[in-house]
């Protein structure tokens, strides 16, 4: 009983081989084989003066691949450079024309379509290919000349990831805002409550820190305080309705630098902060929720408080995880 | 056939190409007409404000009040105090408000929940306008701004217009879109648009009060240099950006590479 689910099985793998064996023979080509393929058109340039012209191209590519390296270790100017790199691979290309052009045999064929796999004709083909060298002389010299170009080439290819810098570790997560630190202008000048309009936005800075680094800008707009729409225990650091947000969009790091700020609310669409890059937009009365775009998290918010000069001073590092969604860092959305 | 012959004969198709595709670059990006010079100073007399420091404002009171009953009343109210849901209270908006929003055709509007755009033609004549700005400009209000953008200065206006205006209008003052409204083109506004804007943050804009008559002068003076920018590069396509100018050059690129193709490449009969 245990033996006839085995016997099939053999039964069905014998008839499975057998037809696979009937079947090979017919696949072979139906032409005899080692008749050389008809319709060739042979043609030996054998030129000296294109070859004298492809080894002058080649060794100018050689010597531009070489400015290239020598050029980014010593004078990296980067026209230079392009100039080197972009000579070194016209040379190459014009090598390579003249060559397959006014060098090797032109053969002009129609190509049978024809099996592979066949020992006899893949002699022939290795004939063939040895017969593509006739009537060139130097050849010896051709191929150091192309080897040389080809590994300088590729030196000047790999150089460049030298510049592949140290690992930046946690620096992408600090800001420069510290509590305390007060808000500037584009000009340095401290933003106090009166810059700060209802309706209006400023663009601040923190002062002293360079305004290059990713956490940097804030945008900084004014609402009513009845408008904010948070629960009490997240409206600290918002004074007089002054908050302030992350500049950089959570999307793909473009500056938020749209303010969509309704005259007359019913009969148009409320106030937000916009990304003009995808049209990621933020509600600012709920403290920079994503209501609309691509964007993985919330616009952070900058806790501020006002010096008793009426300047406006960060209380703190932003709320939030802010710079573009560089590692997938999403963020747990507040319960609303 | 003689070798130049040939060439010629090879370069026809490629050099066809080219032609077609400068000739769509050009369809692309018509170069700028200058407008005839009457239409200009009509222009300017039309973009002036409705109405000067000293003119007389009380006999236009009267036409005022029945053609914003007849126009404005039916959402701004017949007291001109808004109505609920439709639109805003008039009062204390000022000529300022009256002037940019008439003058430019803003209003009146058809529907109330349109954007207000600028339109080339109103319902209302210009002396007809005029009576009501003074009508809305009773109930008191800022007066329409003095604006000259000769006072200003360029690079703090290109300064202010990048850091304030161009997240929406665009650096080059040609406008574009924000989710549910759309950004003006500034190709018509004049000095005193700006000033009107500035101040009042029309529909989604925002509003910037807190900008010295320095500024303003300035950022005037910049919005009618955007209009007729030094081309340092040279063609300025449009001034529409980025894309079409690297179209421009794909294209350009483009006809290079199918001429050297048709170069080294050849054609067999078989």
């Amino acid at each position: 009983m245990n033996d006839r689910p085995k016997r099939l099985r053999d039964l069905l793998l014998a008839r499975t081989v057998l037809r696979l064996l009937r079947r090979l023979p017919e696949t072979h080509p139906a032409g005899e084989p080692g008749v050389p393929p008809p319709n060739i058109e042979r043609e030996i340039p054998g030129s000296a003066r294109a070859e004298r012209v492809a080894l002058a191209a080649l060794g100018l590519a050689t010597l531009a691949a070489v400015a290239f390296v020598v050029l980014y270790v010593s004078f990296p100017d980067t026209q230079l450079l392009g100039l080197a790199l972009g000579s070194a691979l016209l040379s190459l290309a014009v090598a390579l024309v003249v060559l397959g052009k006014k060098v090797v045999p032109q053969e002009t064929t129609v190509e049978e379509r024809e099996q592979f796999g066949d020992r006899e004709r893949q002699e022939e083909v290795r004939a063939i290919v040895r017969r593509g060298g006739d009537g060139v002389s130097r050849r010896g010299m051709l191929k150091a000349a192309a080897g040389a170009a080809g590994m300088t080439l590729g030196a000047a290819a790999l150089v460049p990831a030298a510049s592949l810098g140290p690992r930046v570790g946690d620096r992408l997560r600090q800001s420069p805002w510290r509590r305390g630190r007060r808000v500037v202008d584009a000009d340095g000048a401290p933003l106090t409550v009166a810059d700060i309009e209802i309706g209006g936005f400023r663009t601040g800075f923190p002062e002293g820190a360079t305004r290059d680094e990713l956490g940097s800008p804030v945008i900084i707009v004014r609402l009513e305080e009845a408008e904010i729409e948070l629960p009490a225990e997240q409206r600290a650091g918002i004074p007089s309705g002054i908050i302030a947000f992350s500049k950089i969009c959570p999307h793909a790091g473009c500056a938020v630098s749209m303010y969509r700020h309704p005259l007359h609310e019913p009969t148009a669409a409320k106030p937000a902060l916009v990304c003009p890059c995808h049209y990621s937009t933020f509600d600012v009365r709920r403290g920079g929720e994503l209501i609309f775009g691509p964007a993985g998290r919330d616009l952070p918010r900058l806790p501020l408080t006002v010096s008793d000069a009426g300047e406006l001073v960060a209380d703190g590092g932003y709320a939030g995880t802010y710079g573009p969604s560089w590692s997938g860092v999403r963020q747990e959305r507040r319960p609303s | 056939m003689t070798a130049s012959r040939r060439l010629l004969r090879r370069l026809r198709a490629p050099a066809a190409i080219g032609c077609a595709a400068l000739a769509l670059a050009s369809v692309a990006a018509p170069a700028p007409a200058p407008a005839p010079l009457a239409d200009v100073s009509h222009a300017q007399a039309e973009r002036g404000a409705l109405l000067m420091p000293g003119t007389d404002r009380a006999p236009l009171l009267d036409e005022g009040r029945r053609l914003f009953t007849d126009t404005c009343s039916s959402c701004h109210g017949g007291d001109a105090r808004g109505i609920a849901g439709r639109a805003p209270s008039l009062r204390g908006v000022g000529e300022l408000a009256a002037d940019f929003y008439l003058r430019t055709n803003r209003m009146p509007l058809d529907d109330p929940e349109d954007q207000p755009e600028r339109h080339p033609s109103s319902v209302l004549s210009t002396q007809q306008k005029r009576a009501v700005v003074a009508y809305v400009g009773s109930f008191g209000g800022p007066p329409i701004p003095d604006v000259r953008p000769q006072r200003g200065s360029l690079p703090r206006g290109q300064r202010l217009f990048t850091e304030r205006c161009a997240g929406c209008h665009q650096v080059v003052a040609r406008g574009g879109q924000v989710p549910r409204a759309k950004v003006p083109d500034l190709e018509q506004s004049a000095p005193i648009d700006i000033a009107e804007a500035v101040d009042i943050g029309p529909y989604v804009m925002p509003r910037f009060r807190g900008l010295s008559d320095h500024e303003v002068d300035s950022l005037a003076r910049y919005v009618a240099y955007a209009k007729d920018p030094e081309d340092r590069g040279g063609w300025g396509i449009g001034h529409i950006g980025p894309i079409p100018e690297g179209m421009v050059t794909w294209l350009l690129a483009a006809f290079a590479l199918l001429l050297t193709i048709r170069i080294i490449g050849e054609r067999t009969t078989r």
